[in-house]
């Protein structure tokens, strides 16, 4: 009994402790150079039903940038630590389908973690198709007989589940060729997506020294690797990209 | 080849199917140009739906691309196997029925699940599919009307049409359940190739063709000038048979580049990438992928479609200059009241249309409509160039049977295709 207790206190210190040992990371991402144009998007805005969904012209959203040159939709990933999927605490990702687009259009998941795609358009757009297109073999394998399923407005969701990390693995909609969603799978639960200033914070990372990386779809594709030590608490990481 | 009765309305039927098959080829070409191939993801059915009963009110976005493309292919089997009848009359019709129950029963055995003939399609569907196309060629083979069998080669090129239109079919819905985009290429090459074959038979069921007489060069004089006159005709005849094989090349080119669904590697024109040779190392490519905004989100480029474009712009080029020298080629040996020189100047007229259609392409950030016309005077350049040939090769030999049949009558003929200019 006085030896389970003790174990048991044990266990709790331990914890208590690594919690303790654990920091954020935080930074921003900047964008240096001219970005190219956007485009408008001629075939969503000129569509006899997609169009009214929309107040505004829609526009590609290859680089977002802020105000402050910080750049959204960039993903910040730890690497070098082991590998660990989602449990079945980890809350769902949500990705919708309104107004004939994907939102949000830039998402980051852990392996093993559900994703809910959910289709909010009306019905007077019958349907939508998700089509993903992985490159891991495993996610591959895994849906090779889902790569493409039908979701009719008012449908049941649609869920993906995905067991090998991988960046920028694309969704499209072949029934709307505008339609795109890039979700990148990543094998450990550090990782974030930085907001429309371009800012970030990964939590709760344990005491140590690692490479942290930024990835962005266009200025940054195959990523900028830094290292980072967070064994004396909070650091800050700061990525600069360019447009050359 | 004998001298048989013009069927006029045989002929108006196999030009109908051509132009249906035209038709197909355009739609086929919007499927591409829109991305929609997959836009239905599954086949034979229609998000479950049977193909004909899919609801009009779904026809929606990709989906009525890729849906009136099915229909209309299925209109254009049914018109290939009117015509296969047609050409083969009554003798055909034992084989035809024969055919038919056998694709019946294969559809059967599919539908029941003894064996799996595409794994990845819905085999209830496939095999219900093989039994409609298996009963559509059955009762074509019970159908009572007694019509005379076409000449050779007519009959045999009817069948070969069948065949081909079921494979393509096939390949068709290979492509969409397998999610190959390499299959997309064989079925546009294969289009092209069946599209030639229909316009020979269009061409071969016309009232121009089924009379040697007008087709027959001046009668020679002596045995010399027959040699040199045929030698000219061989040089025309590889002329056109080469330069109609270039544009054969061209277009399974253009297939390959329309496949990679990478949208356009190069987006201007004349030059590439403000060079006359575009540089294709990593660090350029990444570049151009950096700063390339697409509406529609195409798989990045890579240095091997920046040079598939470069190649199809250069053989476009050398396809022209061919086809050019084949017209010059033929206005100088024939006249211009020649009908080949005439289908050889309508020939250099679509090169040129097509030239400028492949600028527009590009200049218009690969507008759907643009690139579709491209492919669809593609198709006709390429069908222009096999009937040249076609004809070409056939005047010889009617020729000679004129010869024969007519070997006591002293008139000089009136002249046809290959009748040399006056001097």
């Amino acid at each position: 009994m006085k030896s389970s207790f003790a174990l048991l206190a044990a266990i709790g210190v331990a914890g208590l402790t690594q919690l303790a040992l654990a920091a954020d990371i935080t930074g921003t991402v900047t964008l240096n150079g001219t970005p190219p144009p956007e485009r408008e998007i001629t075939p969503l805005n000129n569509d006899p039903i997609c169009g009214k969904l929309h107040s505004q012209k829609v526009t590609t959203e290859f680089f977002v940038v802020g105000p402050n040159k910080g750049l959204a939709d960039c993903i910040v990933m730890l690497k070098g630590v082991p590998a660990k999927s989602a449990d079945a605490s980890t809350p769902p990702a949500v990705m919708d389908q309104k107004g004939c687009t994907y939102v949000p259009q830039i998402l980051a998941i852990q392996t093993g973690q559900k994703l809910i795609v959910k289709n909010s358009d009306p019905s007077t757009i019958p349907m939508h198709n998700v089509h993903i297109n992985p490159t891991a073999d495993a996610n591959k394998e895994a849906y090779a007989t889902k790569i493409s399923q039908p979701q009719m407005a008012g449908g049941a969701d649609l869920d993906y589940t995905f067991s090998a990390p991988e960046n920028f693995m694309k969704f499209n909609c072949d029934v709307h060729p505008w339609m795109f969603a890039w979700v990148t799978v990543v094998d450990n639960p550090y990782f974030a997506v930085t907001d429309k200033e371009g800012k970030f914070t990964i939590k709760n990372v344990p005491a140590g020294k690692y490479k942290i990386e930024c990835l962005h779809r266009k200025a940054a594709p195959t990523g900028v690797e830094k290292d980072v030590d967070v064994s004396g608490g909070n650091a800050n990481v700061d990525f600069t990209l360019e447009v050359k | 080849m004998n001298e048989m009765s013009h069927n006029r309305w045989l002929h108006r039927f196999a030009v109908l199917t051509a132009l249906a098959t035209l038709g197909l080829i355009c739609i086929g070409g919007l499927v591409t140009s829109h991305e929609a191939g997959m836009s239905v993801p599954d086949w034979p059915n229609s998000y479950g739906y049977n193909m004909f009963l899919f609801p009009p009110s779904k026809w929606i976005g990709g989906i009525l691309y890729e849906h009136t493309h099915r229909l209309l292919a299925s209109t254009v089997g049914l018109l290939i196997v009117a015509l296969t009848r047609w050409l083969g009359g009554r003798e055909s019709r034992r084989t035809m029925a024969i055919v038919g129950a056998l694709e019946m029963v294969a559809g059967i055995v599919v539908m029941a699940g003894v064996i799996s003939f595409i794994p990845q399609a819905d085999q209830k569907a496939t095999g219900g599919f093989l039994m409609g196309i298996g009963g559509i060629i059955l009762l074509a083979g019970l159908v009572w009307f007694r019509n005379e069998r076409s000449a050779n080669p007519l009959p045999q090129l009817g069948w070969l049409a069948l065949a081909l239109v079921q494979v393509q079919g096939l390949l068709g819905g290979l492509r969409v359940v397998l999610f190959k985009n390499q299959i997309g290429i064989f079925h546009a090459a294969l289009a092209q190739l069946f599209f030639v074959l229909l316009c020979a038979i269009a061409l071969m069921t016309g009232k121009w063709w089924l009379k040697p007489e007008r087709r027959a060069p001046a009668r020679p004089e002596g045995a010399n000038q027959t040699k040199v006159k045929w030698a000219s005709g061989v040089l025309i005849r590889r002329l056109f048979i080469a330069t109609t094989a270039l544009i054969f090349l061209q277009l399974i080119l253009g297939a390959t580049m329309r496949h990679q669904h990478a949208g356009l590697s190069i987006r201007d024109f004349p030059l590439a990438y403000g060079k006359l040779w575009p540089a294709t190392d990593p660090a350029s490519i990444a570049h151009y992928n950096e700063h390339r905004v697409e509406i529609t989100d195409y798989n990045p480029i890579t240095a091997f479609q920046v040079q598939l474009q470069m190649v199809h712009r250069l053989v476009a080029l050398l396809i022209l200059l061919a086809v050019a020298f084949c017209a010059w080629k033929s206005w100088r040996k024939f006249s211009w009241r020649n009908p080949m020189t005439k289908v050889a100047a309508f020939w250099l007229g679509l090169i040129l249309c097509q030239v400028v259609l492949g600028a527009a392409t590009v200049l218009s950030g690969k507008a759907a409509d643009i690139a579709t016309a491209h492919v669809l005077v593609g198709a006709l350049s390429l069908a222009t160039g096999a009937i040249l040939s076609i004809i070409a090769f056939h005047s010889p030999m009617a020729a000679r049977q004129a010869a024969a049949l007519s070997r006591a009558e002293t008139q000089p003929s009136e002249g046809g295709a290959l009748a040399a200019r006056p001097t």
